[in-house]
C-alpha cells in the first residue's frame, strides 16, 4: 500500500476555521432580525439596515481569515 | 478502458478533480491574478500601470460620462436617464445617509457619501464586465484611499462640531461607566478610532472582492481546463462548473451591490459618531 498523504496548504484548513465564528454569528443575527421581523413587521426596514451594520462587521471576521491565508 | 469504466473512474475522482489520469496539470489561480504585468512604468515605481489600474481608468471615464449624459440636462420631469441618476442619488440620500444621521446632519456629507458610493458599486460591477474582468476595488489601494478620506472626515468632522478635545474624550472616556473600566475600554477605544474602522473599511471591500475574483477565475478555468485539457470522460463535469461559474457571477453582482452599501452606510454610522451630541 503506497502512502498517500493529503497535500496542500495548512491554511487552507486555517480558513475554514475562521468561517465558523462568523458563520454562527451571522446566523444567530440574521435568526434574531428574521423573528423580530415577524413579531414587528413595521419596523423591518430599521432592522433590516441595522442587520446590513452588524453583517459588515462580522463578515469582516471571516475576511481576515483570508487575508491570513493569503499572506502568511 | 472502456468509455462507461472511465466515466466511472472519473466520478470517482471526482473530488480531487485536478487529479492527473493524464499528464495535464490544473493550475489554480492564485495572489498573482491582482498583480498582473506591467503595461508601462516600474513595478515599484511611481507611474506602475498595469491592466488593473486601466481597468480603474476605464470605469472612471464610463462612469463620469454616463453621469454627465444624465445629469446635463436637468429637468424637472425627468426624462430616462435623470431617473436612473436620480434612483441612485435619492437612495443614498433617503436610504442610508438620512436615516443614520437624520435629514440636517446628513446635510454636509451627502456628495461625499455619494461619491463613495457611485464610485465603489462601479468599481466593483467591472467585475463582472466582460472585458474588464477584475474589480477596480479588488486590490487594496482604492479601497485604502476611500477609507482614509472617511477616516480624515470623522475626525475633522468631529473635531468641528464638538472641538478635537471634546470629540476624543467622548469617544475614547464613553461616559456613564466606572472608571476604572477606562483602563480596559480606553486601549480598545483608541485601537477602534485610529485603526480598526478605517483599515477594515478597506479590507472588508478589498477582501470580498477578491474572493469573489478568484471564485470567478477558479469556475471558468475549470471549465476551461476540464474541456480542452482533461481527458475526454472528464469533459463531462465540464458543465457543472460553468453553470457554477454563472451562478458566481450573479452573486458577485449581489456582493458588489452589498458591498458598496456597506462601506456608504458604515462611513455615515462613523460620521454620525462624530457629529451628533455627546452621548
Amino acid at each position: 500500500m503506497e502512502d498517500q498523504g493529503i497535500t496542500g496548504n495548512i491554511a487552507t484548513v486555517g480558513y475554514g476555521l475562521a468561517t465558523l465564528g462568523p458563520g454562527v454569528g451571522l446566523g444567530v443575527m440574521i435568526g434574531q432580525t428574521q423573528a423580530a421581523t415577524a413579531r414587528q413587521p413595521e419596523v423591518s426596514g430599521q432592522l433590516f439596515r441595522n442587520m446590513i451594520i452588524g453583517a459588515g462587521l462580522i463578515e469582516v471576521l471571516g475576511l481576515l481569515g483570508l487575508v491570513a491565508g493569503i499572506i502568511l | 478502458m472502456c468509455p462507461r469504466e472511465r466515466i466511472l473512474s472519473a466520478a470517482a475522482l471526482l473530488p480531487l478533480v485536478a487529479a492527473a489520469d493524464d499528464s495535464a496539470e490544473f493550475v489554480a489561480p492564485g495572489i498573482e491574478e491582482f498583480f498582473p504585468d506591467m503595461i508601462f512604468g516600474q513595478p515599484d515605481g511611481w507611474f506602475a500601470f498595469d491592466r488593473l489600474m486601466l481597468v480603474r481608468l476605464v470605469v472612471v471615464v464610463v462612469l463620469l460620462l454616463l453621469l454627465w449624459l444624465g445629469a446635463r440636462r436637468i429637468t424637472l420631469v425627468p426624462g430616462r436617464g435623470q431617473a436612473v441618476i436620480e434612483l441612485l442619488v435619492d437612495f443614498v440620500r433617503v436610504q442610508i445617509a438620512e436615516t443614520i444621521m437624520g435629514k440636517e446632519k446628513a446635510k454636509p456629507f451627502l456628495p461625499m457619501l455619494t461619491t463613495i458610493f457611485v464610485t465603489i458599486l462601479a468599481m466593483n460591477l467591472a467585475s463582472v464586465i466582460p472585458g474588464l474582468n477584475i474589480g477596480g476595488t479588488a486590490r487594496i489601494g482604492l479601497p485604502l484611499l476611500m477609507a482614509l478620506w472617511v477616516f480624515l472626515t470623522y475626525l475633522a468632522a468631529g473635531a468641528r462640531t464638538q472641538g478635537l478635545g471634546k470629540y476624543l474624550r467622548n469617544e475614547l472616556f464613553p461616559p456613564g461607566i466606572p472608571w476604572p473600566m477606562y483602563l480596559i475600554i480606553t486601549p480598545i477605544e483608541i485601537a477602534q478610532v485610529f485603526v480598526i474602522r478605517p483599515a477594515t473599511l478597506a479590507l472588508r471591500l478589498t477582501v470580498a472582492m477578491v474572493a469573489g475574483h478568484l471564485m470567478l477565475v477558479l469556475a471558468f478555468a475549470a471549465t476551461h481546463f476540464l474541456i480542452f485539457e482533461a481527458s475526454a470522460a472528464m469533459a463531462a463535469f465540464a458543465p457543472v462548473t460553468l453553470l457554477g461559474g454563472f451562478f458566481i457571477t450573479v452573486l458577485e453582482i449581489f456582493i458588489s451591490a452589498l458591498q458598496a452599501f456597506i462601506f456608504t452606510i458604515l462611513s455615515a454610522v462613523y460620521l454620525n459618531f462624530a457629529v451628533e451630541e455627546a452621548h
